[in-house]
């Protein structure tokens, strides 16, 4: 039987075609990876990399260019950690309701309506981001800043709605893996340590949450990466100017670095653009190791 | 043989996948070079109706061939490349190029003689016009500024413009209006409408945005929904949901930008060595196709105002 699967022919061709979508699939992104360093280190020789990396002024079209992204890349580091700061802890908590608090009934109705939070498209977070949450940041504001003589009042647009946007948009990817990860523990820990004497909600966070804690944080990493790599939707909230990551000012992120500016940008300052997208590249790189090896681990405890 | 059934059906639908896959593939490919084609077919398309057009009116001469050169603004560049697609599907002979290396470098090269055509986006300095060079404004490019509705400030001067857009102003009261925050939005580096606001304002790389977008579209939305915002867009989209400051006094209209009484436009110009009449008919050809009604079509399409 098995020497003639191997001559078979429908058997050979199905494994080239499986073969073939392989080497693509590698293609790709060897050639993505090369593309993206080829066109982003030129800039980064031109201008200087200290110059590029750690300087503060954005003036791309100036007579006398310069081309500092620190403000740009610490909005980007800054936003992601404190939308996840906020939606890890909203997210793990619904999830451990679904599984553990909710009756099935209700559990039913939840996570598929936390399941399409996913499906929504990051344009529609935006629009409702800039409908409903900035005309709200922009009371919050005036009251903050009534008769402050330095502040430049933004309109509500600012680092803040994209924090809240982004923490909301990262949610369902985190509950969906915490769930997977928590219904994969054991009863049997859960049935112990209720027998112990623990009470459930001891249980839930003491050994439940422990025992999941791969899982959840593979489903963390996967947050950082939406996070990280969301543009539409920050374009659509966060005001576009280049200025340090403070809650209420005007900031721009990596990515919304590229879609603003990669329409008319002509010579470096395209170039430049080109680096921005490579160290927004190395960050989702990084981000994407870090999950590796956090599997790899996993799968080593188990 | 049952078991063979499935393995066969198992391959062809690994096999209905891969070409799937590879149609989906073929498909994407398709939508990239669609783009040039569906180009050439409508420039086709047009070339046609032309053709008919200047067969009834029995003046285009589409036999000619050869090479027109321009070089200069920058900001002149959606225009030549829109002007240059129309006009070479009509004359297939004849290539037009253009390089954009800024006004001044452009009627440099014009005078000595190594373009056809200097291109300008201002009016021509003196000392230029002296050397020979004659203005031929083919189109005006117009910026207006825009307010939210509830703004009870509608005439700004010009200075006060520029100190609102340095970050000097900050409140609507300092201008006579209410007690309002002044949210100052602007476009990204690099666009055209930015690049002329700030060049015709002096007023260089001296912005403080507090919101700096890619899309007029997108600054006409946050300005209606803004209270206290203030913005610019090209002339031809501000619509009801925005008011349009009058800029020391004058309404940003088509009439008083022609007339040339409002301060947010600039001209730009097809600079020639010698007037038109004494250029070479490739040349006469370019100007004629402008000031025919397809050429006058493809400037309005693009946003920019006829000068007559």
């Amino acid at each position: 039987m098995n020497r003639k699967a191997k001559k078979n022919p429908v058997e050979i061709t199905a494994k080239n075609i499986v073969r073939i979508c392989a080497v693509i699939a590698i293609f790709a992104v060897c050639s993505i990876t090369i593309y993206m360093i080829a066109e982003g280190t030129p800039a980064l020789a031109k201008v200087g990399v200290p110059e590029l990396l750690f300087g503060t002024e954005w003036m791309p079209t100036a007579e006398n260019p310069s081309y500092g992204i620190l403000y740009i890349i610490l909005s980007s580091i800054v936003g992601t950690a404190l939308s996840v700061a906020i939606g890890v802890p909203i997210a793990l908590l619904t999830a451990v309701f679904l599984t553990d608090i909710a009756n099935k009934k209700l559990a039913a109705v939840v996570q598929p309506a936390v399941e399409l939070l996913a499906a929504i498209p990051s344009v529609i977070y935006g629009l409702l981001g800039m409908m409903i949450l900035n005309p709200l940041m922009y009371k919050l504001e005036k009251i903050i800043f009534a008769g402050s003589e330095t502040h430049q009042f933004t309109g509500g647009s600012n680092m803040l709605s994209a924090i809240i946007v982004l923490a909301i948009m990262i949610l369902p990817t985190v509950v969906n893996v915490s769930v997977s990860s928590i219904k994969a523990v054991s009863n049997n820990l859960r049935g112990a340590s209720l027998a112990l004497g623990a009470s459930k909600i001891q249980t839930i966070f003491k050994v439940v949450l422990p025992a999941a804690k791969s899982g959840i944080l593979t489903g963390v990493v996967l947050g950082i990466g939406r996070a990280l790599g969301e543009a539409m939707a920050i374009n659509m909230v966060a005001g576009g100017s280049v200025n340090l990551p403070l809650p209420f000012n005007s900031v721009r992120f990596l990515t919304t670095q590229l879609v603003s500016e990669m329409s008319y940008a002509e010579g470096l300052h395209r170039e430049v653009l080109f680096t921005v997208g490579l160290v927004l590249f190395v960050f989702i790189m990084i981000i994407n190791l870090i999950l590796q090896r956090m599997r790899k681990r996993a799968v080593e405890n188990d | 043989m049952k078991k063979k059934i499935t393995k066969t059906i198992v391959a062809a639908l690994t096999a209905l996948m891969a070409v799937g896959a590879l149609a989906g593939c073929g498909s994407n490919g398709d939508t990239n070079t669609d783009t040039p084609a569906e180009t050439s077919e409508n420039a086709t398309a047009e070339t046609e109706g032309n053709e008919a057009e200047a067969e009834g009116e029995g003046e285009a001469n589409t036999d000619l061939s050869g090479t027109i050169s321009m070089a200069g603004s920058t900001s002149m560049e959606k225009l030549c490349e829109a002007m240059m697609e129309s006009f070479m599907a009509e004359y297939p002979d004849i290539t037009v190029t253009s390089e954009y290396t800024g006004s001044s470098a452009g009627i440099e090269s014009l005078a000595q003689g190594s373009v056809d055509i200097g291109n300008s986006s201002r009016a021509l300095e003196e000392s230029e016009i002296e050397g020979g060079a004659v203005e031929n404004i083919v189109a005006i490019d117009g910026i207006a500024v825009i307010t939210d509705k509830e703004n009870t400030v509608t005439d700004l001067t010009t200075d006060q413009l520029k100190q609102i857009y340095t970050g000097e102003v900050k409140n609507w009261s300092e201008l006579g209006g209410k007690d309002e925050a002044i949210v100052v939005i602007g476009r990204e580096a690099g666009s055209g409408t930015r690049g002329a606001f700030e060049e015709l304002l002096e007023i260089e790389d001296a912005c403080a945005y507090a919101q700096e977008l890619d899309s007029t579209g997108g600054v006409l939305a946050k300005v209606a929904s803004t209270p206290g915002a203030i913005g610019y867009v090209s002339l031809d989209v501000v619509d009801d949901s925005v008011t349009s400051v009058k800029l020391d006094g004058v309404e940003a209209t088509e009439e008083n930008i022609v007339a040339g009484d409002y301060s947010l436009s600039r001209p730009f110009v097809m600079a020639t060595m010698g007037e038109i009449s004494e250029q070479n008919e490739l040349v006469q050809e370019w100007f004629s196709y402008i000031e025919s009604e397809a050429g006058q079509e493809v400037i309005t399409a693009i946003g920019l105002i006829l000068p007559n």
